[in-house]
């Protein structure tokens, strides 16, 4: 019996929380920051075991009364990458929050008011290895109740990391997050509660995603079960309709949490999307298809126009965001392998480019003590390196080509239109207005005259450890642009196993068809 | 009509648990009587855990043995279930009785009225204060309640059960009135309980009549026979029904027969409230269980939707009401009629489970009524800990800020608070879990969807008081202690005019106890003073742990308890 690799993957980060709470303060930050580069190591042994060929699984009896099961893998190219997303981004966020506790006060905190109570550094570094190591048992697990039980239970660091270390108004921010999600989750623990009914009555209950998926949950029950986990994973992805608690919580949070938030948290919804809804209820999505499009069409639209309105540079990024995870979700339920596969690399390259996002503003707004964009102007000329580092952050959330996103919101589109040609049209709208958003913003911060107080604030660029923070995400988003194959070719077993699986083979492509 | 008289033969070793409580609490009586007033606390406190170790140890040793039967004359059957609820009554009637034992928080008193007979504010209870007496019978009637509780679950026989529900709920009364501080509120409270306890009682017995009537036996299994054979007249027996579950429901505490429970809650001293959440809970939903189970086994169609009912509307007050609280006593009242509510769904759906190792109603309910309680003893015991000088401070707002002054202790009550909400990884959500899952495979899923939703509205509320402990700002106190005690005046259904009276005499009984305890130190006696975690002894502090670490240990791994709850998921006929 060789080393539970997975399962001392996910559980590090919970030790190494634990542990942090022993270490002396001083120590603390130090101890984090290891932590986390050590599951950063082991989450690339995985990945090389996995690309060498090795089925990684571990699979130990739970609960063996209600059939749930301490599952890990068979590790995919979806598990494979949100894994890997985790555990570079986390100590890519640690290192950006370095300092957060000395000089915070910028924009993220009232002076005097309630920011006295500011937790220390050791609480936020443990608190952010609790939520790595959740997420990335969350995205290993293939047991619908051990899903469930992690799906919630992120909630609680992630929580306190908005309320103790966000800005001003940052409880009403927490509060209105966690209710949005329990109530989400809540609807879900129905459907999975109908799981085990479901399957106990068929025999052995079991919440293994291999059992449930054998038992062809279709007709209404099916229907039922899937809008259950569909509604918690559309709260958590946020898609238009049950998605105001990003905003604002993004706003209200320091930017190192709302990149953990966004770029990680929210993963789960699009990655419970695939790995249960789909997988799962193959009918019932295929039934739900034509209602989830117009949701991931609006959102797409919705986040974009939002974004251009907004006046909140935090703001702004979170929208941005739903924008995305509306192509996201666009190429999940458009129903073919190059859609799903451009999915799937989506919510990879997302993450990194709005990480990269995230913190650049952080930056910046952290130097000017205010998110407003209407504070800024001709910051290119005092912090050249900073604007630089904006504007490559911004040409990669609007997939410029050449650079990561490109590469899959291309995949999602052309999918998408292979089979839906109308809505890949109209989602080639929110490109356009990704273009708008992105420049406007750079246009109103960066360039023109140069106003007092920007001179005076925004004076210095940016320093050794933020530049340090952002490369390995710039040169992600670059490698990742010029060369996506070997990461698409670990996707798509993936995307094309989902499809079979739900009975739903590629159209042909009509383009192709004209050409014949 | 009866030929011969049969020789009454008592199965003395099976009956052995029930018979060492009994045992132990006469004997409590008698150290009453006997040892001189210095040395009664001691003996007491060492006589009643004695008992209740030992009867821990022979109520396991009995269930290994699986010594199981219908006893005492087909009175009292002792069987799986029952072995479980005496087992889950003594730890958590132990737990409890961890809280009476508390002496250091109150500067070397118990919690408990120095005279109980002395009226609150006259020159005799000054006196008593002033003598440091204490009445040490709280231990024997604690066991003598505990008796009743584990009689109450093993009864087979409506009149044993109606005599069980006497004695476990006589003690439990008395105790109510005899908090030291606030003595109005606590008497109000005893009065209440035993007023309205005394009316579901009539209601019991009215039906214990009827049910006699239509099936002409008291024992479950006569009247089940009864139901099967389906002679006599079926009002009567529905009637009869509706009396007995009139007096079981009002022991559990579901709507519409709730209204004690916030006053008597907040009135009665914290570590007998304890007692009551944790420990009435358990006996009378077993003891409903039993019933509905094995006796109205037949008339399932019946009862099944009314269950439901009660459930959907129990879960929906509680946990409404509870939002408008902003008294952390009276919120976890309402706590536990929400509680109330989530069981009985597991109720209402009867689901019987295939075999032994799957979730049955019974099971999922047993493990329900575990976590739950353990929960509620650590928070109760978290409540006698936060105090002012006028002894406990539960006013929420008071509570403000104690996250950052006490971290660990915040952090235990944010357990607590989290399994009650449900929120995983701790053994509230498997509980949780488990209920629903029985209540949909028993053909009730949209009691479940309710039920749902219901919670995201309770998780509301226990949330409330962790963003309370960590986040909130410490609300600067006005100076009289007397407000201490207006928010439960203030409250939706409010506790009538004895409030401000209470209060005068609280901040009075407050004064003299820290005359008492200070000797000389300058007089700030009108002022509450500061919010703090006063320090308890290793008693106090010994059940919040353990309490802490049965919740996370069966959040993690409820393998063990679940198997042993529905192993135990099949009563006796």
């Amino acid at each position: 019996m060789s080393i539970p690799i997975l399962s001392v993957l996910g559980l590090l980060p919970l030790v190494g929380a634990a542990v942090l709470m022993a270490v002396p303060r001083t120590a603390a930050k130090a101890v984090g920051l290891a932590v986390s580069l050590l599951t950063l190591v082991l989450a690339g042994v995985v990945a090389v075991q996995h690309l060498s060929g090795v089925e990684l699984a571990e699979q130990v009896p739970w609960i063996p009364t209600i059939g749930a099961w301490w599952a890990l893998g068979p590790v995919d190219g979806l598990s494979l990458s949100m894994v890997a997303l985790t555990a570079v981004l986390t100590p890519v966020v640690l290192v950006a929050a370095w300092r957060d506790e000395d000089r915070l006060g910028g924009g993220f905190a009232s002076p005097g008011g309630p920011a006295a109570h500011r937790w220390g550094a050791r609480g936020f570094f443990a608190l952010v290895l609790a939520l790595e190591g959740f997420a990335l048992l969350a995205f290993l697990t293939t047991d619908v109740l051990l899903f469930f039980l992690l799906f919630d239970a992120i909630l609680l660091p992630m929580y306190f990391l908005i309320g103790a270390y966000g800005g001003p108004r940052r409880r009403r921010a927490a509060s209105r997050f966690l209710i949005f999600a329990l109530g989400g989750g809540l609807i879900m623990l129905a459907s999975v509660i109908g799981c085990y009914v479901v399957s106990s009555r068929a025999g052995q209950p079991s919440f293994l995603v291999a059992d449930l998926a054998a038992l062809d949950l279709g007709g209404d029950v099916g229907r039922w079960l899937f809008a259950g986990f569909f509604i918690a994973f559309a709260v958590k992805a946020p898609m238009v309709g049950v998605h105001s608690w990003l905003p604002d919580a993004a706003e209200e949070s320091s930017p190192a949490v709302a990149t953990l938030l966004v770029g990680v948290l929210d993963k789960l919804g699009t990655f419970g999307m695939i790995r249960f809804c789909l997988q799962l209820f193959p009918e019932a999505s295929l039934w739900a298809t034509p209602v989830v499009l117009v949701l991931a069409l609006v959102s797409i639209l919705y986040g974009a126009l939002a974004a251009i309105g907004s006046k909140d540079l935090m703001r702004l990024v979170a929208f941005t965001s739903i924008s995305h995870f509306g192509f996201i979700v666009l190429g999940i339920f458009a129903w073919t392998s190059q859609s799903m596969t451009g999915s799937i690399f989506y919510m990879l390259n997302h993450g990194f480019s709005t990480a990269a996002l995230f913190l650049v503003v952080g930056f910046l707004v952290k130097r000017r003590g205010s998110r407003s964009v209407d504070d800024f102007g001709g910051v290119q000329k005092s912090a050249p390196v900073l604007a630089g580092l904006l504007l490559f952050a911004g040409l990669s959330s609007l997939a410029l080509p050449g650079l990561s996103s490109f590469v899959s919101e291309f995949l999602v589109l052309s999918g998408t239109f292979s089979r839906y040609p109308a809505v890949a049209a109209v989602a080639t709208l929110g490109i356009v207005l990704a273009a708008l958003y992105i420049l406007l913003m750079y246009q109103r911060t960066m360039t023109g005259p140069v106003t007092q107080v920007v001179r005076q604030r925004v004076s210095r660029d940016l320093d050794g450890r933020e530049r340090w923070t952002l490369a390995p995400l710039v040169l992600l988003v670059l490698l990742l642009g010029v060369v996506p194959a070997p990461v698409l070719d670990v996707i798509a077993p993936t995307a094309t196993a989902t499809l079979q699986q739900a009975g739903v083979a590629d159209p042909h492509a009509p383009l192709a068809e004209e050409a014949n | 009509m009866v030929d011969m008289i049969e020789p009454p033969s008592l199965e003395y070793l099976r009956l052995l648990p029930l018979l060492l409580v009994f045992g132990g609490a006469c004997l409590g009586v008698l150290v009453e009587a006997v040892l001189p007033r210095r040395s009664r606390w001691g003996a007491q406190v060492g006589l009643t855990f004695l008992t209740l170790v030992v009867t821990a140890v022979v109520t396991v040793l009995g269930w290994r043995a699986g010594d199981v039967g219908v006893s005492a004359l087909g009175s009292v059957t002792v069987d799986h279930p029952a072995y479980f609820s005496w087992t889950a009554l003594v730890v958590l009637a132990a737990l409890s009785l961890l809280l009476f034992t508390e002496r250091r928080l109150n500067g070397g008193v118990s919690a408990f009225a120095p005279q109980a007979a002395a009226v609150p504010g006259s020159v005799d209870e000054e006196l008593a204060i002033r003598a440091r007496t204490e009445h040490s019978e709280v231990y024997p009637l604690a066991l003598f309640s505990l008796f009743g509780m584990m009689l109450f679950v093993a009864s087979n026989d409506l009149l044993i059960l109606f005599v069980a529900l006497e004695i476990l709920s006589l003690p439990l009364y008395l105790m109510c009135a005899l908090a030291r501080r606030r003595r109005l509120l606590s008497q109000e409270a005893g009065l209440k309980y035993f007023l309205l306890g005394a009316l579901a009682s009539a209601f019991f017995l009215y039906g214990v009549a009827m049910l006699f009537g239509y099936a002409g036996t008291f024992t479950l299994a006569g009247i089940d026979q009864a139901v099967a054979a389906g002679a006599g007249s079926e009002w009567l027996l529905l009637a009869g029904m509706a009396g007995i579950s009139v007096g079981l429901l009002f022991k559990v505490g579901a709507v519409p027969f709730h209204s004690w429970t916030p006053d008597v809650y907040t009135g009665a001293p914290t570590a007998v409230t304890a007692l009551m959440a944790a420990c009435t809970k358990v006996a009378a939903v077993v003891a409903l269980l039993r019933v509905l189970y094995v006796g109205l086994g037949g008339l399932r169609w019946d009862w099944q939707p009314l269950m439901a009912a009660v459930a959907v509307v129990t879960m929906a007050v509680g946990s409404l009401l509870a939002i408008t609280q902003d008294d952390v006593k009276r919120m976890l009242a309402y706590s536990s009629v929400t509680h109330a509510g989530f069981m009985l769904t597991a109720v209402a759906g009867a689901s019987t489970g295939e075999g032994a190792r799957q979730l049955s109603s019974v099971g999922s309910t047993l493990f329900y009524l575990v976590a739950y309680g353990v929960a509620s003893v650590g928070a109760f015991a978290v409540v006698t800990l936060v105090r002012d000088r006028n002894g406990e401070a539960s006013r929420l707002q008071d509570w403000a800020g104690l996250g950052r002054r006490h971290p660990w202790l915040a952090a235990a009550f944010s357990v607590f608070m989290l399994s009650f909400a449900g929120i995983p990884l701790t053994s509230g959500f498997i509980a949780k879990l488990g209920v629903f899952e029985s209540a949909w495979s028993g053909g009730y899923p949209w009691v479940v969807v309710v039920g749902v939703v219901l919670s995201l509205v309770a998780a509301y509320f226990y949330l409330r008081v962790v963003v309370t402990l960590y986040f909130a700002d410490p609300q600067p106190r006005s100076g009289q202690g007397g407000q201490a005690a207006q928010a439960p005046a203030g409250a939706a259904d409010a506790t009538p005019a004895t409030g401000p009276a209470a209060d005068g005499d609280g901040a009075r009984g407050g004064a003299l106890a820290t005359e008492v305890r200070t000797a000389g130190a300058p007089a700030a006696v009108s002022s509450a003073g500061e919010v703090g975690v006063g320090r308890a002894s290793v008693a106090t502090y010994g059940a919040v742990v353990a309490a802490v670490v049965v919740t996370v240990v069966f959040g993690l791994l409820p393998g063990p308890l679940l198997d042993l709850a529905l192993q135990a998921g099949v009563f006796l006929r």
